[in-house]
């Protein structure tokens, strides 16, 4: 496996992106809707645990629909070509990276939109956009590797959903208590152990990944 | 009979300790009182299921490496029992909080974990009926159970001591010096460890030699 490979691999994917637009901006699309549905029915909110849990449900939601779309794309006759031209361990780690990429911006997105919306209770930015990178890396790796699980097992959205919820509770409890210290304004010292095991989390996906993904692409 | 032994074994030592556990004194505790008794039942099973979760994401691993239909069929059916143990956990500690902490159910991370732990192990289940091809079913849902049980382990054995809990043993390491065991009670616990282990193993092997057979009369395949 060479870097190269994995370079080539995600700049397949940013091209494949730039050439149909669709996924994106559907994505896009999708997100900013829900916060609008939100800010209809909510109007504004002032409890802040009510404002970070409402942000990381649509966050969750936004993630599932963005990588439940990393191997849909893959026809038959494509994934037989990439498998012999890649290494899967390359295809997978290509794939994740580009998803934490794809993540982070439709994140930020969503939270531009939802702050100009509803309104921002965050007192600490610095903290809050960082839990949202590091969460969306390991969001990434847990839904990357369930979309693939999913796609081989020829079920839809249903399976996929069903298949990351459980699996992405830990990460999220985590991310969420960061979230909320953020929006309080806690000092970093409160949340330095929490951002630990997200990094720890974030550690065991990508490596678990990296060894399951080869079993899981061989037909 | 040479094979058979530890079933007998099985069986005393959970009938000691179901007799026992309700008849032998235990220490005198505030709020836990009588309802201490548990920990010979509830506790137990929660390590019989951890032990056939392990098994189960053993021979999921073994499965990746062997491509052996047997090693696919006992993890399954591992999991299968593990829940089956899992739902008698829930259902003594749910009984035992209503009685020291006032209610059924509580946010607490180890009742959260456990919840998540029996929604993955469902997910696996439905994974695992998605898919009619035997071979395929067999290697994509080792992958899942893998993962998910690291993961499983991840939620259970780490987040509890980050946070505050309500559940005995929390607050720095787990052990059961918080239960106030005495040697009398000691004498109970051990032996109701190994009992409900040894039951959970035996569920498991009876399911797998059910579904052996099933597959041997129906399909008239030699696993």
């Amino acid at each position: 496996m060479k870097t190269k490979h994995i370079s080539e691999l995600i700049k397949k994917e940013f091209l494949l992106e730039f050439r149909q637009k669709t996924a994106l901006n559907g994505i896009l699309l999708y997100v900013i809707s829900t916060v609008f549905v939100c800010y209809l029915s909510f109007k504004n909110i002032v409890n802040p645990v009510t404002w970070n849990a409402l942000f990381w449900v649509i966050l969750l939601f936004g993630a599932i629909n963005t990588s439940s779309k990393s191997f849909l794309q893959e026809t038959k006759g494509r994934a037989l070509y990439n498998f012999t031209l890649y290494k899967p361990q390359a295809m997978i780690l290509a794939k994740i990276i580009y998803n934490t990429l794809l993540l982070c911006v439709v994140n930020l997105i969503t939270l531009l939109f939802y702050c100009w919306f509803i309104g921002s209770l965050v007192q600490d930015f610095s903290l809050f956009i960082l839990n949202i990178v590091l969460s969306s890396m390991a969001l990434s790796g847990v839904l990357t590797l369930t979309a693939g699980i999913a796609s081989k097992a020829g079920s839809g959205f249903t399976l996929m959903a069903i298949l990351s919820f459980p699996v992405t509770l830990p990460l999220l409890l985590v991310a969420l208590k960061v979230s909320k210290n953020a929006v309080d304004g806690l000092a970093m010292s409160a949340s330095s152990t929490y951002l630990l095991v997200l990094v720890f989390i974030n550690v065991i996906v990508g490596v678990l990944a990296f060894l399951l993904f080869p079993y899981l692409w061989r037909e | 009979m040479k094979k058979n032994w530890w079933k007998i074994v099985a069986g005393l030592l959970v009938l000691y300790t179901i007799v026992a556990g309700f008849l032998l004194p235990v220490p005198r505790l505030d709020i836990l009182n009588e309802t201490i008794r548990n920990v010979y039942y509830h506790v137990p099973i929660w390590f019989s299921m951890l032990t056939l979760m392990s098994v189960s994401a053993f021979y999921s691993l073994m499965y990746l490496f062997n491509q052996k239909a047997k090693s696919d069929v006992v993890s399954s059916e591992a999991a299968h029992a593990g829940i089956v143990l899992s739902v008698l956990g829930i259902v003594t500690g749910s009984v035992w909080a209503r009685y020291t902490w006032g209610t059924w159910w509580t946010s607490d991370t180890k009742l959260n974990g456990v919840a998540i732990t029996f929604l993955i192990y469902m997910a696996y289940f439905i994974l695992r009926s998605s898919m009619p091809d035997e071979q395929k079913r067999a290697r994509i849902s080792a992958v899942y159970n893998i993962f998910a049980f690291v993961m499983m382990i991840v939620f259970v054995m780490i987040l509890p001591r980050m946070s505050a809990s309500l559940h005995p043993g929390n607050g720095g390491n787990p052990a059961f010096g918080k239960y106030d065991m005495d040697n009398t009670m000691r004498m109970v616990f051990y032996p109701a460890c190994i009992g409900w282990i040894l039951i959970g193993l035996w569920l498991m092997q009876i399911r797998v030699r059910t579904e052996v057979l099933k597959r041997k009369i129906l399909f008239d395949e030699q696993i």
